[in-house]
């Protein structure tokens, strides 16, 4: 039984075969509308979501599974104070399977600890989303057909955003990599994942304040929400809010090739008129994020052709 | 100063200086009821300065979290006023409730009975991280 709480428990040819199982299956959706018949996922949201859980949803129901589960703690017994590994043995003897988001980082590792069926950790605070992450790689192979020799620039908040870290993480393995850092001062990647990843890996990083002297060097623009969820101090994120907004004139000396990306929700660090330009990917993103999750949930099942 | 030789018990040499007080707390060496002595600032040729530790019974030590505390601490065991055994610490793979997470987004702040567990991530830089969020450990 296996479950997974960070991406980088995958190794690099079991991300390649997800990655290759959700490509065949945008090609062939049929053969895999009967995968999970008689399955059940768990989807526990303790925190509010719409993509990653309705996703998750759709991806079953598209296996030809079922759905149970929870999109807010209030309406769980988590309100009454019940622990999470209670909670996942609980949900073990109803559901083969259970997708978890909680606002507190570690949580879905606790309930994988705890659980009898695997967990696929869909979020926890700032930490961990690697389904997220797999959905960006997917993304990537689908509009450049290749995960070397790339210039990934991510923009906005470095800190707090853990799509960021997971996915430097994730495309860290890959050879000739650069990465632009780019971020207001008080925002920037943190130290360790520079020290335990970037210099490691030998991979060339730049940081800069400026995204108009970033955005012709890149091959992929990876935009991120400044997220009131994680400051303590709602002033530091008014402040701080506004400090990247991705328009159609920072654009014109873009790559042409350039493939813009954004995990979503986003509130204005990308314009609406960026949204015509075919260089936008972030709702394909969406799009590609059920098909890794199909994906996910058959090889968690074991249920792979 | 001079401190009588135990008979049997432990000496925790090499303790940092200044060190000596959290090693002293956390073993809960004041719940003892034989004679316990600490040496605070005693001479050291290596060290320049040192605390020293001795018990007077031997007593159920946890080296993992001795070695995390302060890496440098030798054990000594004596029996029948012969050292029989020293012990040299080394820095624990894995810790366990020695320290809390100090992250207010951890699980470990909601859920009281969870144990806290730090792993060494970084020999070199001497990082622990917490099992569950993986903040870095700060200073005890």
């Amino acid at each position: 039984m296996r479950s997974l709480i960070d991406i980088q428990e995958l190794s690099t040819d079991e991300i390649d075969r997800l990655i290759d199982t959700a490509n065949d299956i945008i090609d062939n959706p049929q053969r895999y509308s009967e995968k999970c018949k008689g399955k059940k996922l768990a989807t526990l949201f303790f925190e509010p979501s719409t993509r990653t859980r309705l996703s998750f949803e759709a991806a079953m129901y598209d296996l030809g599974g079922h759905v149970i589960g929870f999109s807010e703690a209030q309406s769980s017994s988590s309100a009454k104070g019940e622990s999470v590994a209670d909670t996942v043995r609980t949900v073990g003897y109803y559901a083969d399977i259970i997708a978890m988001r909680h606002p507190k980082e570690g949580a879905p590792m606790v309930a994988a600890m705890n659980s009898r069926i695997p967990i696929i950790n869909a979020g926890d605070g700032g930490h961990n989303h690697p389904t997220q992450t797999l959905t960006d790689l997917l993304t990537i192979k689908r509009e450049k057909k290749r995960f070397d020799s790339l210039t990934i620039g991510f923009c906005g908040d470095l800190k707090f955003g853990r799509t960021v870290h997971s996915l430097i993480g994730a495309m860290s393995r890959y050879e000739n990599i650069k990465v632009v850092l780019i971020s207001p001062d008080e925002l920037k990647l943190p130290e360790y994942i520079k020290q335990t990843i970037l210099e490691p890996k030998g991979i060339e990083y730049t940081e800069t304040t400026s995204l108009e002297e970033a955005i012709p060097t890149l091959d992929i623009l990876y935009m991120t929400r400044v997220q009131r969820e994680r400051f303590f101090n709602e002033q530091d994120y008014i402040r701080l809010k506004d400090s990247y907004i991705l328009t159609p004139e920072k654009l014109v000396t873009a790559k042409k090739n350039l493939s813009i990306m954004h995990p979503l929700p986003r509130v204005n660090e990308i314009s609406v008129a960026v949204d015509k330009d075919e260089r936008a990917c972030y709702f394909k993103q969406v799009e590609n994020g059920k098909f890794i999750r199909m994906a996910l949930i058959m090889m968690l099942l074991g249920v792979e052709q | 100063m001079i401190i009588g030789q135990i008979k049997n018990g432990i000496v925790l040499d090499h303790i940092t200086a200044g060190r000596g007080i959290t090693l002293y707390n956390f073993l809960g060496l004041d719940k003892l009821d034989c004679q316990v002595a600490f040496i605070k600032n005693a001479e050291s040729v290596k060290m320049g300065r040192k605390d020293i530790i001795k018990i007077d019974r031997i007593i159920d030590i946890d080296l993992d979290a001795l070695g995390f505390l302060d890496p440098g601490v030798t054990v000594n065991i004596i029996e029948d006023g012969k050292l029989v055994k020293r012990q040299y610490l080394e820095l624990p793979s894995r810790i366990e409730n020695v320290i809390k997470c100090k992250n207010p987004r951890c699980i470990t702040t909601v859920e009281q009975e969870l144990p806290h567990i730090f792993v060494l991530t970084d020999k070199e830089r001497q990082t622990y991280r917490c099992l569950y969020c993986e903040s870095e450990a700060k200073e005890v």
